[in-house]
């Protein structure tokens, strides 16, 4: 799959897919994006803090986020079965506990904050992408939080580590590596294995993935400037 | 050291300043620097940073005055939507002190009240009062929603923003601390101040708004008023620039402020 460092889709081993961010496509929700990284298609939704209609999950000194990840019947070959599944149930955790660390709910006790994140295309890297988007959404809901988070994947492919795998390098490839940052600090708020590495192969990948995840920020950051500088004009 | 200007838009984790700067209303402090918890705009003053959100969710506080909608009628008080993520309540007895009257022939699901927060729970429950000057219910008018943070911006410094609008428009207006506004006018009138102050709230972080918003109003109505005008120009470049660093004082301002007209 890999020739003279060339990935199938005409990558370097160390390049991203191009990667576009919109904020605010959702007129109804407090924050929303939309989100591509090479095939997929990502909206981000995001309401609150708002009262719990749900009392058992409220925290007396908190605000709590519920995360649903959601993949539309259309959005793979394959018609995919709508509801939800053991896979989406497990991707809905995952974001929710990266997302948690960056949020500073503290002065919204006895409230919930709602992500959701739909899924209208998919190629590889949709848990990565989703949390990207929903970062991007809670900042524009105005919700405060230390950092915007960012996710990216590292992988294992022919024997190469590589950047951002894409939906055959997923399937077809040795190792998947998605990991969640906060890039100012640089705290890691999820890291996934798929796959067999060794620890250097490891090491390699996880360095490659935050070096991904930092240029992802960027994006993020200039999505959200773009907006907001657009309507100050 | 610090990293920004005043007014300058910054996003969530943006590292703002070092250590000799102090942590205002959001911001935080991690590690010895300064970092931004909001999307908004940066004010300093006497070297304390703030945060200037652009969107933000209404918290009650004791002693604010708010527009809410009753939702339900219960046994003995009003459950009433106040925008915000904290429920509020009107006791029945806030209403009829101990006399003994049915609800929901005074006020029933669906009336919009001018209301002040009594109090604010441990557990966050919002009591609300009518204790205060033109409080109550309000007949006819139309409700507009604006963000809360915004609300400033919409009074102006002592009230200069929304007395001109009064004033051009012949409308009565009354804004509520959780971001709803109440106008009642004439019919063309109550969708033209409808239409400016969603103008306000989109443009609320740029300077001389008072001025460019009395400019549309007159050509609108084509009114022409230049000396007063003169007198106008004056006034808003006097304080239009510390608008930000006054967003505390234009909210006292709004607080005494009087409603009843």
């Amino acid at each position: 799959m890999i020739t003279d460092g060339v990935r199938v889709d005409g990558r370097k081993l160390d390049e991203l897919r191009p990667t576009k961010i919109e904020v605010g496509v959702l007129e109804r929700a407090d924050g929303s994006a939309y989100l591509e990284v090479g095939g997929n298609k990502i909206i981000a939704g995001v309401y609150g803090p708002r009262e719990s209609y749900i009392r058992r999950l409220l925290e007396p000194n908190t605000g709590v986020i519920r995360c649903r990840y959601n993949m539309a019947p259309f959005s793979v070959d394959d018609r995919k079965r709508p509801g939800p599944d053991r896979r989406s149930s497990e991707i809905s955790k995952i974001t929710a506990d990266a997302l948690r660390p960056s949020l500073m709910l503290e002065n919204y006790p006895r409230s919930m904050v709602d992500v959701f994140i739909e899924v209208i295309e998919a190629e590889g890297g949709t848990r990565c992408a989703g949390i990207t988007a929903a970062s991007v959404a809670l900042a524009d809901a105005g919700i405060p939080m230390t950092d915007i988070v960012v996710a990216c994947a590292a992988g294992k492919v022919d024997g190469e580590i590589v950047l951002d795998l894409s939906e055959k390098e997923d399937k077809e490839g040795e190792a998947d590596l998605p990991i969640a940052i906060m890039p100012r600090t640089g705290e890691v708020t999820l890291l996934q294995s798929d796959g067999n590495l060794s620890e250097e192969e490891f090491s390699k990948a996880l360095d490659l993935a935050i070096d991904g995840c930092m240029q992802i920020s960027e994006i993020q950051k200039e999505a959200l400037k773009n907006k907001y500088l657009e309507s100050m004009e | 050291m610090i990293y920004v200007d005043n007014k300058d838009f910054v996003i969530p984790g943006e590292v703002l300043a070092d250590d000799d700067f102090y942590s205002d209303r959001g911001t935080f402090k991690e590690s010895g620097k300064i970092c931004s918890s909001l999307i908004g705009l940066i004010s300093i003053r006497n070297k304390k940073i703030r945060v200037i959100p652009l969107k933000s969710k209404y918290i009650p506080k004791k002693g604010e005055v708010v527009i809410g909608k009753i939702e339900d009628v219960k046994f003995s008080m009003w459950d009433v939507n106040i925008n915000s993520p904290y429920s509020a309540f009107l006791p029945a007895f806030e209403v009829f002190k101990r006399e003994k009257r049915e609800l929901s022939k005074v006020y029933d699901v669906g009336d919009v009240l001018f209301l002040k927060v009594l109090d604010v729970d441990e557990v966050k429950k919002v009591k609300l009062g009518l204790k205060g000057r033109g409080m109550g219910k309000f007949k006819e008018g139309i409700i507009v929603n604006i963000t809360p943070t915004k609300v400033p911006r919409l009074i102006g410094k002592k009230g200069s923003m929304i007395n001109m609008i009064k004033d051009k428009t012949n409308c009565n207006i009354i804004v509520g601390q959780n971001g709803l506004v109440w106008v009642k006018g004439e019919k063309e009138m109550e969708q033209l101040t409808k239409n400016i102050i969603e103008l306000i709230e989109a443009e609320a972080h740029t300077s001389g708004l008072t001025d460019r918003i009395k400019n549309k109003l007159n050509s609108i109505l084509g009114v022409d008023d230049e000396d007063e005008f003169a007198f106008f120009d004056d006034e808003t470049d006097e304080l239009e620039k510390p608008r930000l660093q006054n967003f505390k004082d234009e909210l006292k301002i709004e607080e005494e402020d009087d409603f009843s007209e």
